[in-house]
């Protein structure tokens, strides 16, 4: 008897939390209407291209069905790691990145502690807003100018050196191999300084003026107090964008590398995204191309996590 | 104490002289290149050529530009790429701030759901070539579509938006409910008007995404004149010192022998770029407060 009404219970219990979900998706219908949509939207240009990553394990054909198709197994990825080209290219897009990052990193920190330290507000209010504007011109303008600033017919840098002494012919710059991931570095940090360095100023203008002062009764210097205080105030803000940047370390795209690159220094330019556009896709070894792609995602998931994982253990905090 | 207080104002005086130096180079090294491109392009091509043109034209001449003018891709370039920054921006700022306002209702039934299938979006892509299919498969190229319907939805800006809504006190949306509002018109009403500077800042990002963008017209729509944009021209301009140049950027060719194809580069970049500088001071001063929200939020 009491097990039959429990039975009744749980089948009520559970009628009334049908009933009861219905009656709050009525009452949530307009919220249902404005966001569903747009869930429809992210699965067909988010979700289906990673349906695509079937694609790597298949002798892909456009134009079959997908049941139609020949399986092969991990056959692009053994083509993948035996290419030699591969190689390179891996080198090419981590030295980058590395140097990217390195460069991503020191240079805005090191410019918002210079910014903070200017007295006159109008004048740092006005470099700061000169230092971003690059970071709104595109990477093909940007393109243009650093290879014009760095062209060996009136380009200002070899002009400089020249007069400068330092060389008495200019420079290729654009065309020396070797030079080329240093150049798509100082482009970067050209164009994107100022605009990093937005965060640092704004989690410096977060510390308290008291500490600075218990700093100057103590008898530091300015150097000092931004040492002790300025740097460590931001040293958060520094890691969590630390780990974000380690986690897109290798999907550091391919504009700049697409576009600053030439045929002459090819050997240093090609970048992961860049060989899958050109050895996938512009070959129409759509498979091949799409191995090439998860490598890609999975190396980063890999280095997203394995960075959060040192840095919880070092500092006991966590972006994710 | 007493005797070290001299020699730190002395470090201090240096360590002023070597901020000032150090922040006067960036200043310098970030406005040369400009005001150097902006002077070649209104400098005599033939001048040019002799070289020395630092940061003002020596020989001043609107000819550049008249002859960029004439090469009628620029028209149909400009075109489209203003037309894709308006309705981009609009559908983009309408849809990312509508959903941020769903995900932001606590008594919403699918906000865990629609959160994390959003939030996936940023760490895991498909890839260049399934995207590159997809896009084949929805019959996308060569059409204008393929500029707008991609980028409509950002899960980054979508989160910016509702960490802005969630600062808003809610009892605004509960009085509305009380007079018996639904949902839509209080997001239309309530939400929209009071959002007005995170959506500055995210009308800011995807117009200038938009405006920028050159490599869907290069993968998608090189085969349609009709569809090309501004910055596709420039780069093909810009690379046609190298052997792979097409048939149209031969025509740009002969379009820059009668002016040097340096001139030419130097004066299309000035047009790329300007309308850039021309809404940068009316947008400055929302971006370094949405660009902060951002980063606090994510």
């Amino acid at each position: 008897m009491e097990a039959v009404t429990s039975t009744q219970q749980t089948i009520r219990t559970r009628k009334e939390r049908i009933r009861r979900f219905f009656r709050k998706a009525l009452q949530n219908r307009w919220l249902y209407a404005m966001s569903l949509p747009f869930v429809v939207w992210v699965f067909i240009f988010s979700y289906l291209p990673l349906w695509g990553w079937t694609m790597a394990f298949q002798r892909y054909r456009p134009g079959r069905p997908f049941w139609e198709q020949e399986w092969v197994g991990l056959d692009h990825f053994r083509t993948l790691f035996q290419d030699e080209l591969f190689y390179q290219v891996l080198r090419n897009t981590l030295v980058m990145s590395l140097m990217g990052l390195v460069a991503g990193f020191v240079v805005p920190i090191f410019f918002a502690l210079m910014l903070n330290e200017v007295r006159q507000m109008f004048y740092k209010r006005f470099v700061q807003t000169v230092s971003y504007l690059p970071h709104f011109v595109s990477w093909v303008v940007v393109a243009g100018i650093v290879t014009k600033m760095l062209s060996t017919d009136n380009g200002a840098v070899n002009d400089l050196l020249m007069w400068l002494g330092i060389i008495d012919e200019p420079i290729q710059f654009m065309a020396k191999g070797k030079l080329f991931w240093i150049i798509v570095t100082l482009a970067d940090v050209w164009k994107e300084t100022g605009w990093n360095a937005i965060i640092y100023l704004a989690a410096i203008a977060g510390i308290g003026p008291e500490l600075y002062e218990a700093a100057r009764v103590d008898g530091a210097n300015r150097i000092q107090q931004m040492w002790h205080i300025t740097l460590p105030g931001i040293r958060t803000t520094i890691i969590i964008l630390l780990i974000m940047s380690i986690g897109h370390l290798i999907s550091i795209g391919f504009e700049k590398q697409f576009l600053l690159g030439n045929n002459l220094v090819r050997e240093y330019s090609q970048v992961l995204d860049l060989y899958a556009l050109n050895y996938g896709l512009g070959m129409g070894r759509f498979s091949f191309g799409t191995a090439i792609n998860i490598f890609n995602s999975v190396v980063s998931v890999i280095l997203l996590f394995t960075a959060n994982g040192i840095f919880k253990r070092v500092t006991k905090e966590s972006i994710m | 104490m007493r005797r070290s207080s001299h020699s730190t104002s002395l470090t201090d005086r240096l360590f002023d002289v070597f901020v000032y130096v150090f922040v006067t180079a960036v200043l310098v090294i970030t406005l040369y290149p400009f005001l150097n491109v902006a002077a070649i392009s209104f400098n005599d091509s033939i001048d040019t050529v002799r070289g020395g043109i630092t940061i003002y034209p020596r020989e001043f001449t609107l000819k550049n530009y008249e002859v960029i003018f004439s090469y009628e891709h620029l028209g149909t370039g400009f075109r489209n790429s203003a037309l894709r920054t308006l309705i981009g921006t609009a559908l983009g700022v309408l849809s990312s701030s509508m959903l941020a306002y769903t995900l932001s209702r606590k008594d919403f039934q699918g906000r865990r759901f629609v959160s994390v299938f959003l939030a996936l979006t940023m760490y895991v892509s498909g890839g260049l070539i399934p995207f590159f299919l997809l896009i084949r498969e929805l019959d996308l190229m060569n059409t204008f579509a393929v500029y707008i319907l991609p980028g409509i939805v950002s899960a980054f800006n979508v989160f910016v938006i509702r960490s802005f809504i969630d600062g808003l006190p809610y009892a605004l949306q509960e009085s509305a409910k009380i007079d018996g509002a639904n949902d839509f018109t209080i997001y239309w009403r309530i939400i929209l008007p009071l959002t007005k500077p995170a959506l500055a800042t995210i009308a800011l990002f995807v117009a200038v995404g938009q405006w920028n963008s050159w490599f869907d017209t290069y993968l998608f729509n090189s085969q349609s004149d009709h569809l090309t944009t501004l910055q596709y021209e420039l780069m093909k301009v810009l690379q046609s010192t190298q052997s792979n140049v097409d048939y149209r950027a031969r025509n740009m060719t002969e379009v820059m022998s009668q002016v040097s194809p340096e001139s030419v580069k130097m004066a299309i970049t000035m047009v790329v770029t300007l309308p850039i500088l021309f809404v940068y001071p009316f947008l400055q001063r929302y971006f370094v407060k949405g660009m902060t929200l951002g980063a606090v939020k994510s």
